[in-house]
């Protein structure tokens, strides 16, 4: 996949015809050249990683969630209104306390809005695609509304709310780097998703179920459960990387607070083999991808719409090789 | 909102909407829609720029967006890809390959350029009147012909549409191009009437917005229409609402068609219009 992934990034600089060597030094210094890089590419790879596993986890299940960025949005609003409501201003609650109670309701927050799509589906029949992209663009307006209305910033100039107080920032290593410690959480997270996946029996259920929902059902296996809960974890993830986006880098939110973080999580998931621990892997190359082409981005014209080339021709071929190779297995479908 | 100014607002949703549903009848979801617009827009201002002559780059836009949609048929139809996977690449695909042309060739921040647009007669365009006629046209199409019947088949129960002797795969990819000829001129539209111009991710999710529109106008190319018009004119509002001062969330009026469509779709639920065999790859038995 690393030859593979390589071979795509020379062959793109190469078509948009940039300098091949100049422009892959810049990317490497600008991800992993020193500590500031590297925690670029730590801090990049953490929403990806987070929306990466909510689509292994629902796709696994065989539901085809593309609503990671409404998920993401309603996480970061649910933690930005506990923020306002409940946390600023009291001194009762320590920071870290207060961190993990915005980070919970993140995760509420986007898990809500993803078990409304498995509601439509499992109750009457309304395809997930559908469903979720028609709650991206919901929770977008609901943003513009909450940024301007009940969640905006005191002073009411800018469509923004208030900014966070350090307290209940994410805590960081050194003030200068934009590293935090919640980049561990989606690593952590990717674990318990592999043990939950391939180590217990609900997991194992999900995956039957993605694989094959008559041959569950013949099973008595409850699918329509099975495939709420695979979209409440999906929309959990989600939610976080709102969440760890929201208290980590940006402090605040305003109306572009997702930078198609939603949607980027499908190619980290796919080029990870739909695998929570590979899925590590190919955030970790995206992330770098992103930090790598910041630097480049100073440099000469390309920037970061390169590493949607990249990611797109991966994709693609990956999507390829795979058809190829299951036409050759199973050359026809079964009923 | 006069009206010729809400149609030519709304006109990008509606031409990218009724093509797709006739992409969808034949049972392809082209969730590459976002992208092949956005091509078409490059294109379509970048041949304009390049010979002062729109009615050159509505050619090249349309041209770009089919190649696009053809690229995307490939890997669903003849692979049996899934197709939000190869959707979702597109979109990004044509996200990074404007982007990265349109930086390389008019800098980092895309210098404010501007090229001729596609005049009209009393701001009424071609294009526009051709949209307004589609929406009949397509009707019929689908309705009285052989090919729609086919189309539908394909939609519905491909098996029995290759049982009675037609190719699911050719007919797919005939509905799916004809879809992508209308996001060609609604990415067209966007670039040479309403901007006059190009910026990176100008459509900003009007292709989804006109897959949401195919949903919400029930698979019908005559409701999609009056539903993107209806999207137009909510959007449009919200310049009212801001001009008398009134204090009424204009998002709730922007999301208002998205919880129509999906209020609707809970209340009809699967007995909804929306294909049979919508999404699902079909592969040939052997």
């Amino acid at each position: 996949m690393v030859i593979g992934l390589v071979a795509v990034l020379v062959l793109t600089l190469l078509v948009f015809r940039l300098p091949v060597i100049e422009s892959l030094k810049l990317l490497i210094s600008g991800a992993f050249g020193d500590q500031f890089a590297w925690s670029r590419t730590a801090v990049k790879a953490c929403p990806l990683l987070f929306t990466g596993l909510g689509m292994v986890v629902a796709w696994r299940a065989g539901m085809y969630n593309i609503g990671g960025e409404g998920q993401f949005v309603m996480g970061g609003i649910c933690g930005a209104a506990v923020a306002k409501f409940v946390l600023v201003g009291s001194t009762a609650i320590p920071g870290w306390l207060g961190s993990l109670v915005i980070l919970v309701a993140c995760g509420f927050g986007g898990a809500a809005w993803a078990w409304l799509a498995a509601w439509l589906f499992v109750r009457r029949g309304v395809a997930v695609v559908i469903s979720t992209i028609l709650l991206n663009f919901v929770a977008i307006q609901f943003l513009g509304y909450c940024v301007s209305g009940p969640l905006q910033q005191k002073k009411q100039e800018v469509p923004l709310t208030d900014t966070l107080p350090d307290a209940l920032m994410l805590p960081k290593p050194s003030p200068q780097m934009d590293l935090h410690f919640g980049v561990v959480l989606p690593v952590l997270a990717a674990l318990v998703v592999f043990v939950y996946l391939y180590r217990t029996r609900p997991g194992y259920r999900l995956r039957l179920v993605g694989e094959n929902a008559d041959m569950a059902r013949a099973n008595r296996i409850d699918a329509a459960k099975v495939q709420i809960q695979a979209m409440l974890i999906s929309g959990t993830m989600c939610g976080l990387a709102g969440g760890v986006e929201y208290i980590g880098v940006a402090g605040q939110l305003g109306t572009d607070f997702s930078q198609q973080w939603g949607f980027l999580g499908i190619p980290v998931a796919l080029l990870g083999g739909l695998h929570p621990l590979f899925s590590i892997l190919s955030a970790i190359v995206f992330g770098a991808l992103f930090a790598g082409s910041e630097n480049l981005a100073r440099f000469t014209n390309a920037g970061a719409t390169l590493v949607y080339v990249i990611q797109a021709v991966a994709v693609l071929g990956y999507v390829g090789i795979k058809a190829r190779s299951d036409a050759v297995k199973a050359p026809v479908e079964a009923g | 909102m006069e009206f010729l100014p809400l149609l030519q607002y709304s006109a990008p949703v509606a031409l990218a909407a009724m093509g797709e549903v006739i992409t969808e009848r034949g049972g392809i979801i082209n969730i590459g829609l976002e992208g092949s617009m956005l091509v078409a827009s490059y294109f379509a201002m970048l041949a304009c720029y390049v010979t002062h002559n729109p009615w050159i780059g509505l050619g090249a836009g349309v041209t770009g967006a089919l190649v696009t949609t053809l690229l995307f048929g490939v890997f669903a139809i003849y692979l049996s890809a899934d197709q939000v996977v190869v959707g979702s690449a597109v979109n990004l695909l044509a996200l990074g390959v404007t982007g990265t042309l349109f930086r390389s060739k008019f800098g980092q921040s895309g210098q404010l350029l501007s090229v001729p647009r596609i005049g009209g007669f009393h701001g009424v365009d071609p294009i526009m009147v051709f949209m307004l006629a589609s929406a009949p046209l397509l009707w019929l199409l689908l309705r009285k012909t052989g090919w729609g019947l086919a189309v539908r088949a394909c939609g519905e129960y491909p098996k029995a549409a290759e049982a009675a002797g037609f190719s699911v795969s050719r007919l797919r990819l005939q509905s799916l191009m004809v879809g992508g000829f209308y996001s060609g001129l609604a990415g067209s539209y966007l670039a040479l009437v309403i901007a006059g111009s190009f910026a990176e991710n100008m459509t900003a999710g009007r292709g989804f917005v006109a897959i949401a529109m195919v949903t919400f106008g029930r698979w019908k190319p005559q409701f999609a229409l009056i539903a993107a018009l209806l999207i137009g004119c909510a959007e449009s509002l919200q310049y009212k609402f801001q001009t008398y001062g009134w204090k009424v969330p204009f998002q709730m009026m922007i999301a208002l068609p998205y919880i129509i469509a999906l209020i609707v779709l809970v209340l009809v639920g699967r007995g909804a219009n929306a294909p049979g065999a919508l999404a699902q790859p079909y592969r040939k038995e052997k």
